[in-house]
């Protein structure tokens, strides 16, 4: 329906407002890429209008321009070639900026790219082959099989058609293997390393895809002005374009639409009225603007979109679980083979000893408990072990090899995988797919499949293995839920069912029964003595007694950072430091 | 060029420096202690210069309008938060007092007298008077109900902020830029290079100004309260330091601080109701020099910025913003090498 009407727009519309579509149009390109960089991957820039800067200055030079050096001269034989040009040059702009600003924590990135607005912005205006502050004309316009769009309800169509191409391929990627990996980006850093995903390349996919589609708008909207000069691509214009994804509904690829649609018509009105009311001339707009955007973060933090969309009843996707060959397993250590060894671990926070010299084994096939009192250095451990803080001295090794120093990701990938003591799930995103975060690293397929869901296949089997997890682990009929609308105990089980999903040969468990009844417990004890009897390696870091007792094959007690004991469960519980660690002794 | 150009370039960097590194202080502090990055920093030089600018012209200043606007709406807020809870009266009667009163008073004073025809130290004052307060109005109304919110939401209202400032700077004070009267109009000689009493003055009140600042924190109570809540949030209001007033004061110290880096240039440069921007932008640069938490570092990159700006003024002038924003990116890859890598973001 909206598509018909979209299509018979520019036929029934005055030029006015097939002009003002237009626009809007452009605009919302730009504020899809906010919309994958700031309100799904947590990222910000202010600097979005310089990269359409760069799209609409390298084709307006490159057409225009008397005479090109002979390395460029090619690109000039057609505006579609221009745009490859100017999608090359602002990719390489924003993987250098990228490359800077994108490791340093949140706030560096807008305020770089604030500076950088900034400064191409002058750069523009002062270069006399861009033509100063005056600008470039004379650029022709597009031609599309001979067939020249002169016209603005030509180019009406060309640019919808982008704009709604990139919308799908959007919400593709979104809904992908990928994209699961940058949607953990905000809030769950830690976590998606520690399943094998490269976050830092994840950002920088997404900083990359938000400057190409500015670049693009930049393009059209070179060809379709046939001149260009430094004004719209200027800082304000940036803040214009973050505020177009925020008000619309940052999170939302739908929003980049709403907003881009609601500032656009609103400016044309302010510009309109305000000089009128206040007797003189200038940009007031800018203040509605502004004070529209504190209101928007006071009263409604995601946007408009997402209150459009309740008032609209929308379909929901269908339901069905997902079926699929199973993946490829990674081929098991025989039992008995140690799996883990750590040997002499220190670790010290300032003059905090919180481990010291500590040593422990983990062999396949068997489920070995770590207990302690609280503060006694477990959870120092199972950082160490997992590659979250690298220990300040002393060796772990994983299936004979060194692992210690070696960053999460990597020690996931050659077949470790834990749970957190504290839930690390993506609230917002439902079961299946957290649980699918798991399997990340045994598939493959790129960002450029899934932008066109040509991976459907291997989309499918990651799924299906996620299903059979969540299946596994008794949580079938949760399925399909909000992963944060759980209980807190069958959180952890989700957990248990991410890290299995990764196939692994050693599994680290941060108090999975913490929160669990006494059934529930039950049940993840016989899942557990099965997993083992598979031959996989268990860790365990547990507070219930009763329930490591029943479960663990070996136990390794700490205390202020050392190990005290080590032995087989009834042993243990023997042991006369044991027992004064847990209940205290006599002085 | 020769001795004499350099010396000259430099004196006038050292002195733009001197203001870069006032509003790179402020930055740091608010964002040290607030979390807010505040990109509005630079519309308070602009109010003060163009404040004093409207007194000598015999206008009304708009930044009067805009303290009494934003007084009404945040007395509304507390009668109506008031209404809502019991006592809490002492509380009520300050507020009032703050937004209503004072505003109510500064206007008597502006409309009724002919602060034009009054000593330009009086001027002073009372420009002061009018465009500090909106400091802690701002963080009242819009920062105080987004404490809890992340640094880039805080960075993105910021911006908003600013936003709202420039258009409303354009709309009280339009778009012709002022001067006002140098504060003395003495000048030296030191060899072959002239030195103003102005260069002087700004130099010596920024140099005022950061002693006064260390003072305050090092020596007062409210200053260590505003380092404690800096270091720890948490922490400090356990200790019965309220994060709220600590907001407000920084933003009073950040508002004062701009205002009088803007009275101080208003002599030397012509401002115009959105100078502050970029003025604001060159702190940001030499702040985040300092990884916008130490101060010494800040100061210093701030008059690093202030030479390069004037040297490369000299050398290819047309160039000169994109040289000093460009400045930026070496230095984050500096930071980018020492730092280690944050994974976890708030949230």
């Amino acid at each position: 329906m909206l598509l018909a009407l979209l299509a018979i727009g520019p036929l029934v519309l005055p030029e006015f407002y097939v002009t003002l579509l237009n626009y809007i149009g452009l605009y919302a390109l730009v504020a899809l890429g906010l919309v994958l960089l700031t309100g799904v991957g947590g990222l910000t820039s202010f600097g979005q209008a310089a990269f359409v800067g760069l799209g609409a200055y390298t084709t307006g030079y490159l057409t225009t321009a008397e005479e090109l050096p002979a390395v460029l001269s090619w690109f000039a034989v057609s505006p579609w070639l221009t745009l490859v040009a100017g999608l090359l040059v602002t990719l390489a702009v924003a993987g250098v900026l990228g490359l800077l600003t994108l490791r340093l924590s949140g706030h560096y990135l807008p305020l770089g790219t604030l500076a950088w607005g900034m400064s191409l912005y002058f750069l523009f205006g002062n270069v006399s082959f861009l033509g100063g502050h005056t600008g470039m004309t004379g650029i022709p316009p597009l031609s599309l099989f001979g067939f020249e769009l002169r016209d603005g309800r030509h180019l009406y169509y060309l640019i919808w058609l982008i704009l709604l191409a990139a919308v799908w391929m959007t919400q593709n990627l979104l809904d992908s293997r990928e994209g699961r990996a940058i949607r953990a980006l905000k809030g769950g850093g830690i976590m998606a390393e520690a399943m094998g995903v490269d976050t830092a390349r994840s950002r920088m996919i997404i900083f990359l895809v938000a400057a190409a589609f500015a670049a693009i708008s930049g393009w059209l909207y070179a060809h379709m002005q046939r001149f260009v000069n430094p004004t719209p691509f200027s800082l304000h214009i940036g803040i214009e374009y973050l505020f177009m994804a925020v008000i619309g509904g940052a999170g939302y690829v739908w929003g980049a639409l709403v907003g881009a649609g609601l500032i656009t018509v609103l400016k044309q009105w302010l510009q309109d009225l305000l000089p009128r009311v206040f007797g003189a001339s200038g940009n007031f707009e800018i203040i509605v603007f502004g004070l529209l955007m504190i209101f928007v973060f006071h009263r409604a933090r995601d946007g408009i979109w997402p209150l459009l969309a309740r008032a609209v009843p929308i379909k929901r996707p269908a339901r069905a679980v997902p079926t699929g060959e199973p993946l490829a397993r990674r081929e098991r250590p025989p039992p008995g083979t140690t799996l883990l060894e750590v040997k002499d671990a220190v670790k010290k926070f300032g003059g905090l000893v919180a481990n010291n010299k500590m040593s422990l084994e983990v062999r396949a096939g068997e489920i070995l408990a770590l207990i302690g009192p609280n503060g006694a250095g477990k959870s120092t451990l199972f950082n160490l072990v997992t590659g979250v803080d690298p220990p300040t001295s002393g060796e772990v090794s994983f299936l004979g090899e060194r692992v210690d120093g070696c960053c999460s990701r990597e020690i996931a990938r050659r077949g470790m995988s834990r749970t957190f003591q504290h839930v690390r799930l993506l609230p917002a995103m439902s079961v299946l797919e957290n649980v699918a975060i798991g399997a990340h690293q045994r598939g493959s397929a790129g960002v450029a499949a899934a932008a066109v869901h040509g991976e459907r296949g291997e989309e499918a089997r990651l799924l299906a293995e996620a299903a059979r997890q969540i299946e596994r682990v008794g949580l079938t009929e949760y399925m399909f839920d909000a992963a944060g609308s759980l209980a807190l105990g069958q959180q952890r089980i989700v957990e248990i069912a991410r890290a299995l999903s990764s196939d692994p040969s050693l599994l680290l468990l941060d108090e999975p029964a913490a929160g669990l009844r006494y059934l529930e417990k039950e049940t993840l004890a016989d899942l557990l003595r099965k997993l083992r009897d598979e031959g996989m390696g268990i860790l365990l870091v547990e507070h219930d007694m009763d329930f490591v007792m029943g479960l663990a094959d070996r136990v390794v007690v700490m205390e202020f950072g050392e190990k005290i004991a080590e032995g087989l469960p009834e042993q243990v519980q023997c042991n006369p430091a044991v027992i004064e660690a847990y209940l205290g002794g006599v002085d | 060029m020769d001795l004499q150009i350099a010396l000259l370039l430099a004196q006038d960097g050292v002195v733009n420096g001197a203001i870069y590194a006032l509003l790179a202080l402020a930055l740091v502090l608010v964002f040290a202690v607030t979390r807010v990055i505040f990109i509005p920093q630079g519309e308070f030089v602009a109010f003060g210069a163009l404040t004093l600018a409207s007194f000598q012209t015999a206008k009304v200043p708009g930044t009067l309008w805009l303290l009494i606007g934003m007084g009404a709406v945040i007395s509304i807020i507390e009668l109506a938060a008031a209404s809502r809870r019991r006592g809490g009266r002492r509380r009520l009667t300050l507020a009032l007092g703050w937004n209503l009163a004072y505003p109510a008073v500064l206007a008597a004073i502006v409309l009724l007298a002919k602060p034009g025809q009054w000593p330009l130290a009086v001027q002073v004052v009372l420009a002061m008077a009018l465009v500090v307060p909106l400091g802690p109005m701002i963080y009242r109304l819009v920062y105080q109900p987004l404490a809890s919110a992340s640094v880039l939401v805080l960075l993105i209202v910021s911006v908003a902020v600013h936003l709202a400032l420039v258009g409303l700077g354009l709309l009280f004070f339009g778009a012709e830029g002022s001067r006002t009267p140098a504060f003395s109009e003495a000048s030296f000689s030191l060899g072959d290079v002239t030195v103003t009493g102005q260069t002087l003055w700004v130099i010596g009140a920024s140099l005022l100004l950061i002693v006064g600042l260390y003072i305050f924190f090092e020596r007062s109570l409210w200053g260590k309260a505003l380092r404690a809540t800096a270091i720890n949030r948490v922490g400090a209001q356990l200790m019965g330091i309220s994060t709220t007033q600590a907001g407000k004061l920084c933003f009073l110290l950040a508002a004062a601080i701009g205002a009088m880096s803007g009275i101080l240039v208003a002599p030397i440069t012509t401002i115009y109701y959105d100078t502050g921007f970029l003025v604001g932008l060159k702190g940001f640069v030499a702040a985040i020099v300092g990884g916008m938490i130490s101060y010494p570092l800040a100061a210093a990159g701030a008059i690093l910025v202030g030479l390069l700006e004037s040297f490369s003024s000299f050398w290819a002038s047309a160039f000169k913003e994109v040289i000093v924003f460009t400045m930026i990116i070496p230095v984050l890859l500096w930071r980018s090498m020492t730092t280690r890598h944050v994974e976890e973001e708030e949230e």
